[in-house]
């Protein structure tokens, strides 16, 4: 698997498949019993090389007897910032990742989401070329996702290179160049979102409201309704006599959208694929 | 050396923020009630119980900082993984290692010189003045600081390939042994068949020796302590502590942590 120069690169796969196991080689955390990885076109061994790269580990945890201000602060140091500099970059920092007037708060009153930037700003803190993200959206709410998810779309804009693991699949449909599945400790397919997936339509969902009456009462036995709407799936072929029939009963179309297999379904099948295998070599071996 | 320096000071500041240093709250409550008991109750003994008294109080509060802190130094970053967003920093993991010692031993310097300051005290309410002669007790005190420096190497080699409570008692028990040194390494005995002796006298000199820093019978009696002892005792303790945190750096080096 190679993360190339400038892209977002996904790193998907279930829980327990392998993905934080992966990253923590590569920050040297753990040590492989076989083959290699280079960063940035040095071993990972190299410990040089961590002055162009950020890490944010899974459910980061920090020194809880600093503040968020002196915890940057502290990591700062290691890059060889003078203290102007520091105290510039941690403010700046902390207004990014929202945590401007949590500044002075130490780590121990803060929640896991507060850790979570924490632990991304401190990733980012030294403006490095290659950003490792573990599971950067976990223990956050809908407002921090979509500003973790900002704050990558920026970054790569910014020209940085973007590696991060997620088992949150539209996260990575929504932000990476190019996805790699990791299933069972193995690598089951690297490329873009919609190469990995195929780009087959499933179908076609038409979303539309009803009002009540006899010749409706078909159509919403083929309908399931959700609030105000009712949706149906149906075979791209038999779209447009679908649409005539809701027409003739005085439906409002609301959408009509393509159903095409996510990630998700790719996944649920690589599980179940291992499972399978599991079970047929559990079979073989009795 | 910066980096070790910035770890170091990081870890001073925990010591403190942890409030390590209340300890010394204690340390001074027992040595006004020593002053005051000791004052009213002896004639001619004083400044030798208020120093055996004072010195005590300072190693045993010290070993305790040491053993239990020292075990936890590396340990408790493993264990709470803070160390994973340190260690992608540039930083090296002996560097990471030397910090942490370093950073335990500028605590333990700071709170035996706080005590010290408090024994100066004491003994001055006892005495009422100091004179040139009780100098002697800063040396036992900075014979104590050594001892805690190996014993913090110790604490710290420990917990780097095994659980804290066993590297506690580990740590615990070579302080123990490390105190009848001579007595292993002259034992006569028909007890013991010579293969064992020469085994033990071996281990004698494999073990740190801690009977060379106890000089608190001299320190209590104004006895002159010899500067070659001195000179023996700083060289000794850095030599063993570069030996043990070498093995420590090693083991932390190749560690998989969780």
């Amino acid at each position: 698997m190679q993360v190339e120069d400038g892209e977002v690169f996904g790193f998907l796969g279930p829980n327990g498949a392998g993905k934080s196991t992966t990253i923590k080689l590569l920050m040297g955390i753990i040590f492989p019993t076989a083959g290699s990885a280079q960063i940035l076109g040095k071993p990972v061994s190299d410990v040089s090389m961590h002055r162009d790269i950020g890490y944010l580990p899974e459910q980061p945890y920090f020194y809880d007897y600093l503040t968020a201000a002196e915890v940057l602060d502290y990591f700062a140091r290691f890059h060889g910032f003078n203290a102007a500099e520091r105290s510039e970059r941690v403010q700046k920092m902390l207004k990014k990742v929202g945590l401007e007037t949590a500044g002075k708060i130490q780590l121990r009153k803060y929640s896991k989401g507060m850790l979570q930037r924490v632990g991304l700003a401190q990733a980012i803190l030294h403006d490095p070329k290659l950003v490792i993200l573990d599971e950067p959206m976990s223990g956050l709410d809908p407002v921090g996702r979509r500003e973790v998810r900002d704050i990558i779309l920026e970054l790569k804009n910014a020209g940085k290179t973007i590696l991060f693991s997620t088992h949150i699949l539209s996260d990575a449909e929504m932000l990476c160049d190019r996805v790699g599945v990791i299933a069972g400790g193995k690598l089951r397919g690297v490329g873009t979102p919609g190469s990995i997936v195929g780009v087959k339509s499933a179908g076609m969902e038409v979303v539309f409201e009803l009002a009540d009456g006899a010749a409706a009462q078909k159509i919403r036995e083929k309908a399931t309704k959700s609030g105000t709407n009712y949706r149906m799936s149906v075979a791209d072929a038999e779209l447009y006599a679908a649409l005539e029939e809701l027409k003739g009963a005085g439906a409002k179309i609301i959408s009509v959208t393509q159903i095409k297999p996510t990630l998700e379904e790719f996944f649920m099948e690589l599980v179940g694929k291992d499972r399978a295998q599991a079970a047929a070599v559990e079979v073989s071996g009795q | 050396m910066s980096r070790i320096l910035i770890v170091a000071r990081n870890t001073f500041r925990e010591a403190v923020r942890d409030r390590v240093l209340y300890n010394l709250v204690f340390f001074a409550l027992l040595m006004i009630a020593s002053a005051v008991v000791v004052g009213q109750i002896s004639m001619d003994i004083e400044t030798v119980v208020m120093v055996s008294l004072g010195l005590s109080a300072i190693s045993l509060i010290g070993l305790l900082i040491a053993v239990f802190t020292g075990v936890g130094l590396v340990s408790k970053e493993i264990d709470k993984r803070t160390l994973h967003a340190v260690l992608a920093k540039p930083l090296r993991r002996w560097e990471f290692l030397l910090g942490k010692f370093a950073g335990l031993v500028l605590t333990l310097t700071v709170n035996t010189a706080a005590m010290a300051a408090g024994l100066f005290l004491a003994m001055l309410f006892v005495k009422h003045s100091i004179v040139r002669g009780d100098a002697v007790v800063l040396v036992a005190v900075y014979f104590i600081l050594l001892k805690l420096a190996l014993v913090v190497a110790l604490a710290m080699l420990f917990s780097c390939f095994t659980s804290p409570l066993l590297a506690i008692l580990f740590t615990g028990g070579i302080y123990v042994a490390g105190l009848f040194v001579a007595q292993l390494r002259n034992l006569q005995s028909t007890q013991i068949t010579p293969q064992l002796q020469k085994l033990l006298s071996i281990l004698s000199f494999l073990l740190p020796n801690f009977e060379n820093y106890d000089v608190m019978g001299a320190a209590a009696h104004g006895r002159s302590i010899p500067a070659s002892l001195a000179l023996h005792n700083t060289l000794y303790t850095m030599l063993y502590c570069g030996i043990v945190l070498s093995v420590a750096a090693v083991i932390f080096s190749r560690k998989d942590l969780k």
